[in-house]
């Protein structure tokens, strides 16, 4: 893990430094004095040769000093620091939608085999995987918003309210604060937002789950719970829906790094102050050292998401420790 | 005299005839497995209904690719400053844009671009990708070390993400697009043909070609290339759909196509700000790209089925 986030480092300052544009032009405008842009390249230090370049920025990241950006003036870290929690919250809420509706419809799916609500399924599956993400979120803005005004239009909470700060996380917060009205508030703004970027994933979970359970339900130990005279729902609760649950981890596991990257395209449409819309502007206006920490913050997050499921099979399977 | 020579002429004719369809014969019975294979294919095929479905959607986007000079009524890029924000109407399908120009005639010039930008993601994809994992897995110890980390680096970061910083260093143009995607996406190729060469280089046969003395780049490309290929190649298709989806997805962020492109992102980008009274800018790219990446992903899942005989029932 330490030797790719290494080379992870290496790929984005690489990257970062093919970028055509000049950060002190950038910073000063095009018709600064020569002294000046002399003085504020050394300050940037960017005057040394790249190799030295490269180190002092390695070695600045173990310090965690990312380098301030171009365009809010302050330290990178501080800035993700502040994005962050947005981002946290959107992706823990999508997951959690992902798989409540992923798994309650796959299994429901397999149990009725190609009935109504197994091809509603599949059809709902199907078109999840499909369709982009800032198209969906276009069309339901317009939809539930522009029309029927069910839910609002972007954002984290209303204008007039002003959270606490505790963990950043507006949900959170709220409830732990006993705030209620923040939190219907903050709920009622990520629905929409959490749904679009968790809807495809559902739609994966979904499938998966549809398929590992119709698998389980043929296997020879669900006939003798049968014949043991167990009911159905037992049958299907206690022993298919839990041993067919494994595969669904693993699709959990890799849909995660989506997530990150949907993000970025659903805090665009919801105007959501997350990450993911930080990166967006960082790239639209070339502030290579926001990009630079952006990009590699989220892959170390991405990466050790990662991680995480790798040790979540261990302990869900044991059969995989070796 | 004239009659004997011409009698000559016939039967020399007759024996050359017989000789071609000797050779003929021949070929067709040389060729026998391989064309009752072909057939049983094609059989699956029919038989897979998404596979179907999903040829027939391809064969019909191509189609359009090819054809959209001819079918598309005005110039996509041509603005029409009269004709701005009409709707849908007989004249302009799928309405116009705020510079007057005919959505219709756009969503089909783009799928050019899309068919284009997946064509060439996937050659240049699949060749480092392959040639990454065909040596990975050959070579095996340092050399395979070091690749696979090398690969690890670029899965590290979220697919959506690597490619925008590339998008951003490079500088946002379709061609730097398509290589943006190409080199995030070529890890899953390697990956495959590592795991499909590691195996194969273990079999007898490769064993015996090399007792014969053959070289290792002849075998890596003769004998290990083409019996490593097919699951890259069933996995190529099933990622086709995301290729799109990503393309789409830069575009639509600013950092693919520029404009007058008529990529479908940035076409739905463009209609973002008249969405609430002129639905029907971003409204018809998108279902086009909804529908091109449902085709892929049938085709793709399809030849799954048709080619692991575990899933085929």
């Amino acid at each position: 893990m330490v030797i790719v986030m290494t080379g992870v480092a290496t790929i984005v300052f690489f990257i970062t430094r093919i970028i055509p544009a000049d950060p002190v032009g950038a910073i000063l405008g095009g018709n600064a004095p020569i002294e000046l842009v002399d003085k504020m390249r050394a300050e940037l230090g960017l005057d040394k040769p790249i190799h030295e370049q490269f180190i002092d920025y390695v070695v600045g990241i173990f310090h965690g000093d990312f380098g301030h950006s171009l365009v809010t003036k302050k330290p990178i870290l501080e800035d993700i620091f502040t994005f962050l929690p947005a981002t946290m919250e959107l992706a823990i809420v999508a997951m959690f939608f992902a798989i409540i509706i992923g798994i309650i419809s796959g299994a429901f799916s397999a149990v009725k085999r190609n009935s109504i609500v197994d091809h509603a399924t599949r059809v709902f599956s199907i078109m999840g995987v499909a369709l982009p993400v800032f198209w969906l979120g276009l069309i339901l803005l317009f939809f539930l918003y522009f029309k029927a005004d069910l839910f609002p239009g972007g954002g984290r909470h209303s204008l007039f309210i002003f959270p606490e700060k505790i963990t950043g996380l507006v949900l959170l917060d709220a409830i732990i604060c006993r705030d209620w009205d923040t939190f219907k508030d903050a709920l009622h703004h990520i629905i929409l937002p959490a749904f679009v970027l968790g809807y495809a994933h559902a739609a994966l979970i979904s499938r998966i789950k549809r398929a590992s359970m119709l698998d389980v339900l043929q296997q020879d130990y669900i006939r003798t719970a049968r014949a043991k005279g167990l009911g159905k729902r037992v049958v299907i609760f206690r022993h298919a829906l839990r041993n067919s649950l494994i595969p669904v981890v693993t699709v959990i596991g890799v849909s995660f790094g989506d997530l990150l990257g949907g993000a970025v395209l659903t805090e665009t449409i919801f105007s959501w102050p997350g990450l993911g819309r930080y990166l967006v502007n960082a790239l639209l206006v070339l502030d290579y050292p926001a990009i630079t920490g952006g990009t590699l913050f989220i892959a170390f997050v991405y990466s050790l998401a990662n991680l995480l499921v790798d040790i979540s099979y261990a302990v869900l399977d044991p059969r995989m420790q070796n | 005299m004239n009659k004997a020579s011409n009698q000559r002429k016939d039967t020399t004719a007759v024996t050359e005839n017989n000789k071609g369809m000797d050779r003929f014969r021949l070929l067709i019975n040389q060729s026998k497995p391989v064309l009752e294979d072909l057939k049983h294919t094609l059989y699956l095929w029919r038989r897979t209904h998404l596979a179907m479905v999903g040829t027939v959607m391809i064969i019909f986007f191509i189609l359009i690719a090819l054809l959209a000079p001819v079918i598309a009524p005005y110039d996509p890029i041509a603005q029409n400053l009269d004709q701005r924000l009409m709707p849908p109407s007989m004249d302009h399908f799928f309405g116009t844009d705020q510079y007057g120009r005919d959505i219709f005639s756009r969503v089909l010039h783009g799928s050019r671009i899309e068919i284009g930008i997946i064509l060439i993601v996937s050659v240049i994809s699949l060749s480092i990708g392959v040639f990454v994992g065909i040596i990975s897995g050959f070579f095996g110890g340092l050399v395979d070390e070091i690749l696979m980390r090398i690969t690890d680096m670029f899965m590290a970061f979220p697919r959506l993400v690597l490619a925008m910083a590339f998008v951003a260093a490079l500088g946002p143009t379709l061609t730097n697009v398509i290589v943006a995607i190409a080199l995030t996406d070529w890890t899953v190729y390697a990956r495959l043909a590592r795991a499909e060469s590691a195996k194969v280089k273990s079999l007898p046969y490769i064993e015996a070609i090399r007792a014969v003395g053959a070289g290792r780049i002849r075998i890596m490309v003769l004998h290990i290339l083409p019996m490593s290929i097919s699951p890259v190649i069933v996995k190529l298709t099933l990622r086709m759909g995301t290729i799109i989806l990503t393309a789409a997805g830069l575009g639509f962020l600013g950092l693919g196509a520029q404009p007058p492109i008529p990529e479908w992102g940035a076409i739905v980008a463009d209609g973002r700000d008249y969405f609430i009274d002129q639905w029907w800018i971003s409204t018809f790219p998108g279902i086009a790209i909804a529908i091109i990446v449902l085709g892929f992903n049938f085709l793709g899942d399809g030849i799954r089925d048709i080619m692991d005989p575990k899933i085929r029932r």
